[in-house]
């Protein structure tokens, strides 16, 4: 907490985000989440404990997921950013997970959908021919309160499916 | 019906904009000039307010202001919250306040609003209000609440009992007297929070130009969050909007009026700029409604063959420390019971006791969660008894399909008896039994067992009222655009409502889906609604919104046989257009009908025809309707630690007919995680004194993706009669026999035990203990 009469301190930082170059003053307190949705604009980021259980926030820095909540926008100083307003393509076609998601009703009120799309954009990125269960055990990060994840799971599965294709029509 | 939508798995309209991220919670809501807000809660269960001084936090860099009690009431018209039902009687010491005066009667209770540049100064600043209390004595368990000498909830009542009411019908006393089995059941029933991911939030704008107050909240109720502000301020009904936009969940907790959402607008009006407050988690666990505790001593009778002929008893519930809304858990948990069995003879004595917690109203499931745990504890009480077959008692209880229509003389909260209007419940039971290989599963117990290994099968069935009135308002209105646009009270809140209405409204324009823009939850679009609570929203606004599309139809293509002088049966609606049969070329587009009936210069109206291609209606349901389900769950457990495994969960359920039968699974399948976590996870801990110990998602436990099951779901479709579309809600069914499922499948795995489970939930190390337990007194 900042003192009375204090002013918060403040630093100058370069994020990247879904590929454009910000350089922004944030508060050193600021959490990258917050950072991401009242500077930046990003409200596709959600927040839903704050204390870094449920995975609403998860966003992926340099390909790697992140609790938006826990990280200090600080820390990712230099950084490359992906949340999910930057997941379809440039020319604004979806990415595999979020058609697959469309197609299994993988989601209900959509509060918990953006942090489970970058968390399962990294895992089928390291496992990208997973098991059930691997899906299942991939979300155990991630609360969903609607949906009881069985169209979740299956859209995962299918998605890493599509992703394969593409990928092996791309290298053979 | 006119298309084939109806019925259809259409995919969510709703999901575009929340996959991409440009869905818009209220959190996402920036207006320029806005204050955050932040709460100064009471850190004790009870106390009194000596003092608020909040000098050095008005004085912190960045704090525009700080409101207690005495700032905010000059500018309310009372200190109370809705709602005001007048027919509801109870201890006037828990009605809720705005803002505490000089007594706070639970944890996280708010005492003074902090407004800043932003949320991190202001939660600085409340660090900085010094709050004087003097604590007071306080109860946190319901039964302790209602002991002789027991330290009272609220300072000047005299007790904690909030009200007491029977449930009965029938005469217990000759039919107890002369059953061959009589067993007493001791039950402890526990629901936690609803816990949408989002929490509460609201931003409230005043706009000194048109004293028009709008505020944007995450509330299942618009309408009642705009009623509230209207009598608190004493503001105009015309000049307070009530905007939900998306809404992060709700299951219960965004069901009321909040003291919070009252005092962000106050402070709003106060300050003439917008003020925003957004709920964090460890604020949803502290001052949030739950459903939380029911402890029931009952006895249910049977006869020799266990057929029930009576269940009485009586059932203490928590009601926390104010009573936000009435009675309707521990009401609608002695509705449940009977559930679908021919139950002859009931009698239930209910005390809701106050308690040094936050209040509780219904989280999803609303008491039939506990009602039907009740009853199906007793089925298996009745089994174990007679050394029969837990599906086998059921069946001889069941209510055969031939005596529906079924009327059990127990009183809904409207006044209305149980009618039982349609459905077969032994059908659905013996579908879920089949499909789950009931018939053979004793044999793989036994070799399980042999191979040391606990299987257990369990069954649970519930009936649930659904599709409550009075109403929900459908607005149908074809603009000269030719675009579709359906208005209604009814709230979205994440369950695909607009798809559906979609589906029903383009079903009788022959349209996409798409093209029809369905809009809820705004105050400023229809006057009156009643809110998404109860499972009754494709009832009632699905209904109106069905008949006025009818309505507005069969006006285009009357207007539009008047324009091609044509007789109205020799037309086709299609795709927007409506053209003489077999001459497509004479046609008229809905946006040419609509700008005729708009008046519009030149076109040809017919001369009798109201004006505005649009209808408005109200359907009033003449009965509520009753959907019903089948669970059969299998599970496995480790009896060395504990652990629940659920290996399969078959849930066969009728909500009448199926508008999306995908959006229809959706529900049932996260009602069915909900009651998992009932079951298995969700405790809402308190300590003596009634101070939470379980504020965030690593102590109190969500169902995760690896815990719970893939659900298999048959429909039976029985057609409600009660309603045009036949339509049954579907919202709460999935959650409500799940934990009485759950409890059966552990007792089957741990019956060389003889392990009984009376309690909910049941974590690994108490179901260790029961089992230590079983084994002594063997
Ligand atoms: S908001 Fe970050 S994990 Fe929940
Ligand atoms: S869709 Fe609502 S929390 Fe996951």
């Amino acid at each position: 907490m900042t003192g009375v009469g204090e002013l918060p301190e403040t630093r100058s930082v370069t994020l990247s985000v879904n590929g454009e170059r910000h350089e922004i003053d944030v508060e050193t307190r600021m959490t990258l989440a917050d950072c991401l949705r009242r500077k930046l604009g990003k409200t596709g980021t959600h927040l839903g404990c704050e204390h870094g259980v449920c995975g609403a926030c998860t966003v992926l820095v340099d390909g790697r997921s992140a609790r938006g909540c826990l990280m200090l926008a600080v820390q990712a100083n230099g950084a490359e950013i992906t949340t999910v307003e930057g997941l379809a393509s440039r020319g604004g076609e979806w990415h595999p997970l979020q058609q697959a998601f469309h197609e299994h009703h993988a989601l209900q009120c959509g509060f918990c959908t953006a942090g489970i799309l970058t968390s399962m954009v990294e895992f089928l990125g390291e496992n990208p021919d997973p098991t059930e269960d691997e899906v299942r055990e991939a979300l155990s990060g991630n609360i969903c309160r609607c949906t009881g994840y069985q169209g979740i799971v299956r859209a995962v599965l299918d998605a890493a499916g599509r992703l394969r294709a593409r990928n092996g029509a791309i290298a053979p | 019906m006119t298309g084939d939508l109806v019925g259809a798995p259409v995919h969510r309209l709703e999901d575009a904009a929340l996959l991409t991220g440009t869905a818009r919670f209220t959190d996402d809501i920036e207006l320029p000039g806005t204050v955050e807000a932040a709460f100064v809660r009471s850190p004790h269960p009870h106390a009194l307010i000596r003092s608020v001084d909040s000098t050095a936090a008005r004085n912190l860099a960045g704090v525009h202001a700080v409101f207690s009690h005495a700032d905010l009431a000059p500018l309310l018209t009372r200190n109370l919250i809705p709602p005001d039902n007048p027919t509801l009687k109870f201890a006037e010491s828990t009605r809720a306040v705005v803002l505490a005066k000089d007594e706070v009667c639970h944890v996280g209770e708010i005492v003074a609003i902090v407004l800043a540049d932003s949320r991190y100064v202001a939660e600085d600043a409340v660090a900085l209000v010094d709050v004087a209390y003097e604590v007071l004595p306080s109860v946190s368990d319901c039964r302790d609440a209602l002991a002789p000498g027991a330290a009272r909830v609220h300072r000047d009542a005299p007790d904690n009992v909030v009200a007491t009411f029977r449930a009965e019908y029938g005469d217990c006393g000759p039919a107890f007297a002369a059953a061959a089995h009589v067993l007493p059941l001791s039950l402890r029933q526990h629901r936690g929070g609803g816990h949408p991911i989002e929490g509460r939030g609201i931003v409230a704008r005043f706009d000194p130009a048109t004293e028009g107050l709008t505020v944007w909240s995450s509330t299942q109720g618009a309408h009642r969050v705009r009623d509230a502000l209207v009598v608190l301020y004493g503001l105009d009904e015309t000049r307070v909007r009530a905007i939900t936009p998306d809404v992060g969940g709700g299951f219960g907790s965004k069901h009321i009026v909040y003291p919070e959402e009252v005092v962000v607008a106050g402070a709003a009006l106060a300050l003439k700029r917008p003020v925003k407050w957004i709920e964090d988690r460890r604020e949803h666990f502290l001052a949030a409604i739950q459903e939380r505790d029911q402890y029931w001593d009952i006895e249910v009778a049977a006869d020799a063959d266990g057929r029930l002929l009576g269940l009485r008893g009586s059932m203490v519930h928590d009601q926390g420390a104010y009573t936000l809304l009435g009675f309707n858990v521990a009401h609608n948990a002695t509705l449940a019971v009977p559930g679908p069995y021919l139950l002859p003879n009931y009698r239930l004595d209910v005390t809701i006791a106050a308690t040094n917690r936050v209040g509780t109203i219904p989280v999803r499931g609303a008491g039939y969660p506990e009602g039907t745990f009740a009853m199906e504890r007793a089925m298996d009480a009745i089994a174990d008894e007679l050394g029969a077959d837990r599906a086998e008692i059921r069946r001889r209880n069941l209510i055969p399909a031939d005596r529906i229509p079924y009327e059990l003389p127990l009183k809904a909260r409207d006044g209305s008896t149980t009618h039982y209007e349609s459905g077969d419940f032994p059908a659905c039971m013996e579908k879920a039994l089949e499909s789950a290989g009931h018939d053979r599963f004793a044999e793989r117990q036994a070799a399980a067992r042999d191979a040391g290994r606990y299987i257990g099968m369990g069954v649970a069935n519930c009936t649930k009222i659904t599709g409550r009135g009075p109403f929900e308002t459908g607005i149908v209105r074809i603009g000269p655009s030719g675009r579709i646009t359906v208005h209604t009270g009814a709230m979205a809140m994440g369950q695909g409502i607009k798809t559906a209405y979609a589906q029903i409204c383009a079903d009788q324009f022959g349209v996409d889906p798409g093209a029809v823009k369905v809009i809820t939850g705004d105050t400023g679009t229809v006057p009156m609604g009643i809110g998404g609570f109860g499972s009754r929203q494709t009832v009632t606004a699905g209904s109106s919104i069905h008949l006025a599309s009818v309505e507005v139809r069969e006006k285009a293509l009357k207007t539009a046989a008047h324009m091609l002088e044509v007789s109205d049966r020799d037309l086709d609606l299609k795709d927007g257009t409506i053209s003489v049969a077999g001459v497509p070329d004479l046609s008229v587009s809905l946006a040419d009908v609509a700008k005729a009936l708009s008046g519009a210069i030149g076109y040809a109206r017919p001369k009798d025809m109201p004006p505005g291609l649009e209808a408005s209606v109200n359907f009033l349901p003449t009965g509520l309707t009753y959907g019903n389900s089948a669970h059969v769950v299998e599970v496995e457990v480790d009896v060395g630690t504990g652990g629940v495994r659920i290996t399969r969960y078959l849930v066969v359920n009728d909500s009448g007919r199926l508008i999306n039968p995908t959006i229809v699974e959706g529900q049932i399948v996260g009602g069915v995680a909900h009651g998992i976590g009932n079951a298995l996870f969700e405790w809402m801990g308190y300590d003596d004194a009634g101070q939470p110990v379980t504020t965030t998602f690593a102590e109190y436990l969500l169902p995760t993706a690896p815990v719970v099951p893939n659900v298999e779901i048959v429909h039976h479709e029985t057609p409600s009669t009660v309603n045009p579309l036949g339509v049954k809600g579907v919202g709460e069914a999935g959650v409500i026999p799940a934990a009485a499922a759950v409890m059966s499948a552990i007792e089957s795995a741990l019956a060389p035990f003889g392990v009984r489970i009376r309690e909910t939930p049941i974590s690994p190390p108490r179901l260790v203990e029961l089992i230590g337990e079983a084994k002594a007194g063997s």
